[in-house]
């Protein structure tokens, strides 16, 4: 081994604390160490070239810089060593800066801890093995679970760089949440206006498959060479051979099943399209329901469709398929409001969420786009919206704020007095959050031009007597207490992650906060990826988010998903777990410990993939027999760092 | 007198912390010396156990907050190892107060300088570990 030590002044932010030519001096008794030098700027062009000419001058197998951190200049200095013709894994840093000279001032001091670290350094890149990177391939095709408009943004965005997308919906049709929706703040735009385009778009993409009915079971593999088990259920019907006239549907007898879609405002039949403008436009027979499923007698959809589409013996088609990247859009549903009695949601009908409001507000709703009380179908004169009903609530809610409530409330008092100008509205606030482009003017409309009254207070309780709704309410502004009635309360309930992000999460092995969002690699430099490589975050399901903003995170996504997709291998790290054959006992504990499946048992014996492992050393320091260990960070290497600095 | 102290710090949070503590020009004392490992779980209880037959006086890991960890769940690990080294160190009649476990982030610069104080004068309290150092000249050396 024959090793070169640089020592970098950094300017004066080395020098100034600690004396570099003693360093220098100092390590050169170390016989190992063949030459020593110092320099201004090692990072420099010059002090790149001085370390590129030592290794071939001195022929040397290992390079010490004592420098800044290693999380600042590794790179540079991995390059600079290949460029020489050294292994990248054969220099080792002493973070002589901001472990030194930036903390301490005594010099001695700082010198002497300088020359530890120097020696911890030596003693590691002594027992430095080389190390390759390796390469894997890519599969140029993308999995999107979840079909709302952060999955079709996604999807499409992919399909129109030029790769296969699969775009996998659990429901009958794309679209989502915002298919449901009524109008789009700040705009008053409406939303199956500007969604339905993206949604056929999506269907009819020559690079987009559609699996909608269907489900993600399993996902294996790593980032280019991901492997997904899908179910596609049953849909009973032939959609080959379905046009989508709706004859099924119309004479299905079982017509009383509560519409998802229509939040059980209104009902569906058992044979159903969830929505008209449903993509794709071929109905589903809900087998729980059909009465043909539950007792044998029926058929009469059969009896009617002409093409011969329904097939009541198709079974659920599983089917695997290789992806390079997969993309989490799975969204958000409404939180349920079990915890909130007081509020009187089950109690009374006219206690309604904010997304029934959608429907009862939908032109294509329940009922047509009039405002009618569910109770009684009569129109409201007075309608009372109450805020952030399990948002920020730490006791019985969630700790977060849901980002979309305040807007969306003001859009619903706006869309109200645009349709019934005499209507009254309150609205009950603990802060009005309006920071987008446009949010803020929104609502200063809703209150100036539009006469809406909003209050700063909480509604305590709700009771309906005689069909009206009477509460007790608290004006913070005023300090006062005061009852006052309504004929319809809308509440802003808190959004949540989907059911099916948990499970997703454990599938991808990627992580979620405590909220059962999915947590993103870095909060501020990589917010649309996961931490798990190859794994893009697009939508809600990352966290609380409006439309504008769920397509500019999706396009995000779609963008950093190209990026692996256009690359025809992939770099991998070195500096993951190995294993001795000799010494695995073939225990298994490693296996539990792994946060990415990286290890499985291969006769009697744990096999790492490097291509999977991330490199955290959890398996390495687990191992009962010494079996494991992580390339770069060597049981010997760190041992011998710690030597080294307790001498 | 001057103690030893051993810190590992995760790549991820604690050693950045540690950087932030250099940039912000924190001091803390310069007996701390640290050592990078890619996460808190890496630490290996033999890593922490040599150190003391070296002759250091204490030894501090440091990672990321719990539900931080960059690998996801590392840090929930290594609080686990360390519970069990706990025992262990209290079986041996080791003061337990020579080994600490904190979480501290890339952010916690200020946090990083002020654990280092608060841990060099807990060990300095403690005075010198000459029990472990001595198992190693008279039964380590042997193994050498």
């Amino acid at each position: 081994m024959r090793i070169g030590v640089f020592v970098c002044h950094c300017g004066s932010n080395i020098k100034a604390t600690i004396d570099a030519e003693y360093i220098a001096a100092q390590v050169q008794q170390d016989a190992k160490v063949v030459h020593a030098a110092e320099y201004p700027y090692l990072c420099a062009e010059g002090g790149q070239q001085k370390i590129i000419n030592a290794v071939r001058e001195y022929q040397l197998t290992g390079v010490v810089i004592c420098a800044c951190s290693p999380r600042m200049h590794e790179n540079t200095f991995r390059k600079t060593a290949a460029k020489a013709g050294l292994n990248p894994y054969q220099i080792e840093i002493a973070n002589i800066r901001e472990q030194c000279s930036w903390v301490h001032k005594n010099k001695d001091a700082a010198t002497g801890k300088a020359l530890k670290l120097a020696k911890a350094a030596i003693a590691r890149v002594k027992l430095a093995l080389p190390l390759f990177a390796g390469e894997s391939a890519v599969t140029k095709r993308a999995l999107v679970i979840g079909g709302g408009i952060a999955g079709i943004q996604t999807a499409l965005d992919i399909a129109e760089a030029g790769f296969a997308v699969d775009l996998v919906e659990s429901t009958p049709s794309i679209g989502g949440k915002m298919a449901q929706l009524d109008k789009t703040f700040p705009t008053l735009d409406c939303a199956a206006c500007i969604l339905t385009p993206k949604m056929v778009d999506a269907a009819a993409h020559e690079k987009i498959t559609l699996h909608t009915y269907s489900e993600v079971e399993e996902v294996e593999g790593f980032v280019g060479n991901f492997t997904a088990t899908i179910r596609k259920k049953a849909r009973s019907v032939d959609m080959k051979k379905c046009t989508g006239c709706g004859a099924c549907w119309e004479k299905c007898p079982s017509k009383r099943i509560p519409s998802e879609f229509d939040c059980g405002l209104a009902n569906r039949t058992a044979i159903y399209t969830p929505f008209a403008q449903a993509v794709p436009n071929v109905p589903v027979i809900d087998r729980a329901t059909c009465i043909k499923f539950k007792n044998g007698r029926c058929g009469l959809c059969a009896d009617v469709c002409q093409p011969a589409a329904i097939d009541f013996t198709q079974e659920d088609a599983v089917f695997t398929q290789e992806y390079g990247v997969i993309i989490a859009a799975t969204g958000y549903q409404v939180f349920s409001l079990d915890a909130y009695g007081e509020y009187a949601y089950h109690d009374s009908k006219n206690v309604i969420t904010s997304l029934e409001l959608e429907r009862l507000m939908n032109a294509a709703g329940p009922t047509g786009g009039k405002l009618q009380r569910p109770s009684d179908g009569k129109a409201p004169k007075k309608i009372t919206f109450i805020q952030c009903v399990g948002s920020r609530d730490i006791t019985r809610g969630k700790p977060y704020c849901s980002k979309i409530c305040c807007m969306y409330t003001a859009k619903h008092a706006i869309a109200i007095k645009e349709k019934y100008p005499e209507a009254e509205i309150e609205i009950f606030y603990i802060d009005v959050r309006t920071p987008g482009k446009g949010f803020d003017e929104f609502y200063r409309r809703a209150v100036e031009v539009y006469g809406v009254r909003y209050i700063k207070g909480q509604v305590g309780k709700i009771a309906e007597m005689n069909g009206i709704l009477h509460m007790q309410a608290v004006d913070l502004l005023e300090n006062k207490r005061f009852d006052t009635t309504a004929d319809m309360v809308v509440l802003a309930a808190a959004i949540e992650p989907s059911p099916g992000a948990k499970p997703l999460a454990q599938m991808l092995a990627t992580p979620m906060d405590t909220l059962r969002f999915f947590s993103e690699a870095h909060p501020k430099l990589r917010p649309v990826e996961s931490a798990t490589a190859g794994i893009f975050l697009s939508g809600v399901c990352h966290g609380p988010k409006d439309i504008p903003e769920t397509v500019a995170q999706a396009s995000a996504a779609a963008c950093k998903a190209i990026g692996v997709l256009a690359k025809d291998k992939l770099i991998t790290n070195p500096c993951v777990a190995k294993v001795n054959d000799k010494k695995c006992t073939g225990c298994g504990r490693c296996i539990d410990v792994c946060p990415y499946k990286a290890i499985s048992l291969e006769s009697n014996a744990a096999e790492a993939n490097p291509a999977l492992c991330q490199g955290c050393g959890g398996c390495a320091s687990l191992c009962p027999s010494n079996a494991m260990d992580l390339n770069g960070f060597t049981h010997k290497q760190v041992l011998a760092e710690v030597d080294a600095l307790c001498r | 007198m001057s103690v030893k102290i051993v810190a590992f710090c995760c790549n991820w949070c604690s050693y950045a912390g540690a950087d932030l503590a250099g940039t912000s020009r924190l001091n803390y004392p310069a007996q701390v010396k640290i050592i990078r490992v890619p996460c808190s779980c890496r630490v290996d209880v033999q890593f922490i156990l040599r150190a003391f037959v070296r002759g250091a006086d204490g030894v501090i890991v440091c990672g990321c907050h719990l539900g931080d960890c960059h690998y996801s769940t590392g840090n929930y690990h290594a609080e686990g190892r360390l519970t069990q080294l706990f025992s262990l160190l209290d079986f041996m009649g080791f003061e337990r107060e020579r080994v600490h476990l904190e979480w501290i982030s890339a952010a916690e610069g200020a946090k990083f300088a002020a654990t280092m104080d608060a841990f060099v004068t807990q060990v300095s309290a403690l005075g010198k570990n000459e029990r472990y150092r001595n198992m190693y000249t008279k039964a380590g050396a042997q193994n050498e």
